[in-house]
């Protein structure tokens, strides 16, 4: 694995994420062998997403690169390639509807349908006022017992109907 | 048979292999034809194209052939039912997204796509789907991206890490949206990126600057010899009827490998440009004006040979980037004439130890040992810039475990880690060095008013590395030969070499540095090393005949306020001459400002030139265009002059007979680099100066072609004209970043931006020379001011 190219300056990892990100990220580095620390990167890009409100910008991906010492691009490869890393502005509460098999049985589309009507957006947006992100769902929840379900902020609700979904929603702040 | 060779059958055939070979390796030195497109000799497996499938019995699915290593006894069918259909199958897939332009691509008629396609693609797509389009982002001024057409096989991504060192593109996304690219809008910033060009299978990536210029199949392929630094890679110069489209490399595994650096790819752009000369030019009435050559060799006779002027009244100055021919003809011109007052060494400062310099400098090495050193120090050297290509050699040693060490004025950017890196102000790199001579017990005692100077960890680590290293070398780069005290690094690397039985190499500075010494073009020896005739004193070094202004110059192939060591005071001594005559390819501000003829002389790819390299090897490129306009190759160039002078020995029928003639004088030279010193240099003390300027010359600054490519220029690498310090230095200038600063140097001021960059020591100010910026500057390593605007 190369390090960070001597040509690319990148900003200091603490101008760029706060006092408990790093820890968190310094933790997980701790973790792993002294000379395989990018192995920590997911749990950084994690990390540095929540302190952005859910996404991550070329600056966070840039500072978590200064900090496990991979040259940017190797960054931004995996930032782009995971779901659950956003690469670009969404909203501050991640709305996940499972649309995976079970769930498409049981009915998700009608959720689906229900909530992009109530927002008047489609799924992938953000509401305008910033509220709500409407996360396309690549893969099953593992929740199929109780679907149709969907993951609020990493929490999972199952056993969805149109009126138990308004409810979940409308409490968000 | 040993252990190591094991037998397989490949379509019939009983071939023989080496344990742990990849299966299309062997097929490949067959002669069997394997159709892929992620494999590269030279690069990792990667496997992802899976274009190379064949059937190897008794595995239940066909196997990539660039992924299967061979086993013993293996049975493999290349182009049975099962591979075709495979590699088919694979085909199809490859070209469900690909646009299909080739008509307007310019990498239609050498597309491996294009070719395997032709051989195992279908006529129709059963596929009716709508197909990706991906935008492009601008990555520089020498790359064309088109990335639509990428197939995703990451050659170039591989490229990057494994052999440039600088991972710049990489594969962001997943499935269908997966990019290959920059991911943030940038210019790829490595000097050897011009390569992915070559190893795009497609036409994803391709030369900007002849885009859309030619058909492939319409232009004539001639061998040549990159002038531009002292590896000499090989390259094929690739021709539209008369002019230049492009150059790519010429496979050489022993010099070049299959990889040339962005100066000799894209340096041909210089070629063309409007300062050519088209003809002879006299100095009429303070104007000069176009003539015809008798006009222009007569007025030029007269002006070498000029009344009341005598023979050690002129200077002859060369530039070391041109043919060792005409290297050869100067000084023989030169000392025909009556003077040795001739010189390449025209950036060089400190002249004390020229007379134990070695009979010319080279790498003490072949390149390819570059690749095995065990450990190496790196004397002033910014060998990824200054030779790019020798720079990946010895990456390979560091990658391998090797200790590679450098002493620098200043902490360049590598592409390896270096095992000690010392950046220190130019002026105590003597100290640095003479510790870490201290440290190898090397006998140092003989040098005058050395301190008390004691050895710390970094340079016992050196010297230990070195001395531990069975492979070890110490190599000054080009930075040495700028520096003050050449002499006393030239003497200590001698010292250091010699406790620790290392060898001892120099990088030389220029594509013919080596190929000058050899041809005589030094005040103070003949051609081939030899002795001047009689008992001659030695002529005046560059330096001295540019410090004290002479009656008359020679130039030859040079642009002095971009070559010379003190720009300034060049400037100044070739103004005040009564004459001064230039063998040029290109006009410059320079030259229009004093000289009194100018000759217009051939270049690169237009006349049949040699280039002696860092291992000494002789290197003949072939011209293959014509010179334009009026301008001549510069051995006729010589001939006729020499004629008009009335000087016999010049009567050369062709541009090969200079080279027999000088090859006569280079019978006995024997090549090293370890000198006795008759006289030890004196320890250089470092300076009491507060601020020092401290420079390079930039990598696209070295000679008149790349200083006139465009698409160099244009490049990150190409943008060099700051006035560059440490944090700590700005802001005891009270500078920012970005700020115009004054910079002063020996009466002579400009100004620059300044540029906040803590690779930087402090107490100095990074000003680079070769640049119409800081022409009007002296030398490279000196005294400085440098207030805020």
């Amino acid at each position: 694995m190369s390090s960070v190219p001597a040509d690319v300056i990148l900003p200091a990892p603490e101008s760029v994420l706060n006092a408990h990100s790093i820890e968190e990220i310094e933790e997980w580095m701790t973790r792993f062998p002294d000379n395989q620390k990018q192995s920590a990167v997911l749990a950084a890009l994690s990390i540095a997403q929540h302190q952005n409100q859910g996404w991550l910008s070329t600056e966070l991906m840039d500072a978590v690169a200064a900090k496990l010492h991979m040259p940017p691009i190797a960054v931004y490869e995996v930032a782009s390639f995971y779901s659950m890393f956003e690469t670009t502005p969404v909203g501050r509460n991640c709305v996940a509807i499972c649309t995976n098999i079970s769930c498409m049985l049981m009915g998700s589309d009608t959720i689906v349908n229900h909530v992009e009507n109530k927002y008047g957006i489609k799924l992938g947006d953000s509401t305008e006022d910033g509220r709500i992100y409407l996360k396309v769902e690549e893969e099953c929840l593992a929740a199929c017992s109780g679907g149709p379900m969907m993951q609020v902020n990493h929490v999972y609700h199952t056993n969805l109907t149109p009126e138990s979904v308004d409810e979940i929603l409308d409490a968000l702040e | 048979m040993s252990d190591d060779t094991i037998n397989l059958t490949v379509d019939g055939k009983s071939l023989t292999a080496k344990r742990g070979q990849m299966l299309i390796e062997v097929t490949d030195a067959a002669g069997i034809d394997v159709p892929r497109f992620c494999y590269h000799k030279k690069l990792s497996v990667a496997a992802n194209c899976r274009m190379c499938l064949v059937e190897v019995e008794k595995a239940p699915k066909p196997l990539p052939a660039c992924a299967t290593p061979v086993m013993p006894d293996m049975v493999v069918r290349t182009a049975s039912k099962i591979a075709r259909d495979a590699q088919k199958g694979t085909m199809e897939f490859l070209l469900i997204n690909h646009p299909l332009d080739c008509p307007i691509c310019d990498q239609g008629g050498e597309c491996e796509l294009q070719d395997v396609a032709m051989g195992y693609g279908n006529g129709a797509s059963q596929y009716t789907e709508g197909k990706r389009v991906v935008f492009d982002k601008y990555i520089g001024p020498l790359i064309a991206t088109e990335m639509t057409r990428c197939i995703h096989c990451t050659r170039c991504v591989r490229f990057g890490e494994e052999i440039a060192g600088i991972r710049e593109l990489g594969a962001t996304g997943r499935g269908e949206n997966v990019r290959i690219g920059t991911y943030i809008e940038k210019s790829v910033v490595s000097e050897v990126s011009g390569n992915v060009i070559d190893i795009c299978p497609v036409g994803a990536l391709t030369a900007r600057p002849s885009r859309y210029t030619a058909r492939s199949w319409e232009l004539q392929q001639q061998p040549s010899v990159s002038p531009h630094d002292s590896v000499g890679s090989n390259v094929f110069v690739h021709m539209d009827g008369s002019t230049i489209n492009r150059v790519i490399p010429r496979e050489n595994e022993s010099i070049n490998e299959v990889w040339i650096a962005d100066r000799d790819r894209f340096s041909y752009q210089g070629l063309n440009n409007q300062d050519r000369l088209q003809s002879p030019m006299v100095r009429v009435d303070g104007e000069l004006q176009p003539c015809d050559w008798p006009t222009a060799l007569s007025t030029a006779a007269k002006l070498l040979r000029a009344e009341g002027q005598d023979s050690s009244d002129l200077g002859v100055l060369v530039s070391p980037s041109i043919t060792v021919e005409e290297l050869y003809l100067t000084q023989k011109l030169a000392r025909a004439l009556g003077t040795n007052n001739v010189d390449h060494r025209l950036g060089q400062l400190d002249f004390s130890a020229q007379d134990s310099a070695p009979v010319m400098p080279w790498l003490g090495m072949q390149l390819n040992d570059l690749e095995t050193l065990d450990a190496a120090l790196l004397i002033g050297s910014n060998i990824r810039k200054d030779q790019p290509i020798a720079a990946l050699r010895l990456r390979k040693s560091a990658l391998k475990g090797g200790a590679i060490s450098f002493i620098n004025p200043r902490q360049f950017p590598l592409h390896f880690e270096a095992s000690v890196s010392i950046a220190t102000r130019y002026d105590n790199m003597v100290s640095e060095l003479y510790c870490v001579a201290r440290a190898a017990g090397a006998d140092v005692g003989s040098m005058a008013d050395a301190p008390q100077l004691d050895p710390n960890d970094q340079h016992q680590s050196i010297a230990d590395s070195l001395q531990n290293g069975e492979r070890a070398a110490v190599m000054l780069g080009n930075i040495c030969v700028q520096h003050p005290a050449y002499a006393q690094l030239q003497y200590l690397a001698n010292a250091v070499a010699n406790a620790t039985g290392a060898t001892l190499g120099m990088l030389p500075e220029r594509s013919n540095t080596a190929g000058a010494w050899l041809a005589g073009a030094v005040p103070h020896r003949a051609a081939g090393g030899n002795a001047l005739s009689g008992s001659a004193a030695a002529g005046k070094n560059a330096l001295q005949m540019l410090d004290e202004p002479m009656k008359a110059y020679l130039l030859v192939g040079c642009e002095i306020e971009f070559d010379a060591a003190r720009p300034a005071y060049a400037s100044k001594a070739l103004d005040s001459a009564d004459g001064v005559v230039a063998i040029s390819a290109y006009m410059s501000e320079g030259l229009s400002r004093c000289a009194d003829v100018v000759l217009p002389a051939a270049t690169f790819t237009e006349t049949f030139g040699t280039y002696v390299n860092a291992t000494g090897a002789w290197q003949s490129a072939k011209g293959t265009t014509s010179p334009p306009g009026d301008a001549r190759p510069a051995w006729k160039v010589f001939r006729v002059l020499a004629q008009e002078l009335e000087l016999d020995g010049f009567g050369f029928d062709s541009p090969e007979a200079v080279t027999k003639e000088l090859q006569s004088h280079c019978g006995s030279v024997t090549l090293s680099n370890l000198a006795t010193f008759d006289n030890v240099p004196a320890f250089y003390a470092p300076s009491s100066e507060t601020l020092l300027r401290a420079g390079e010359t930039p990598i696209y600054a070295t000679d008149p072609i790349v200083r006139r490519s465009q698409p160099l220029q244009k490049s990150m690498d190409g943008k060099q004209a700051f006035a560059i310090m440490s944090q700590t230095q700005a802001a005891t200038l009270s500078v920012a970043d970005g700020d115009q600063v004054s910079v002063q140097q020996n009466g002579s001021a400009v100004s620059l931006p300044a540029k906040v960059d803590n690779s930087i020591p402090d107490g100095c100010v990074w000003v680079p020379t070769g640049l119409p910026e800081t022409q009007a500057l002296g030398e490279l390593f000196g005294t400085i001011k440098v207030s805020k605007v």
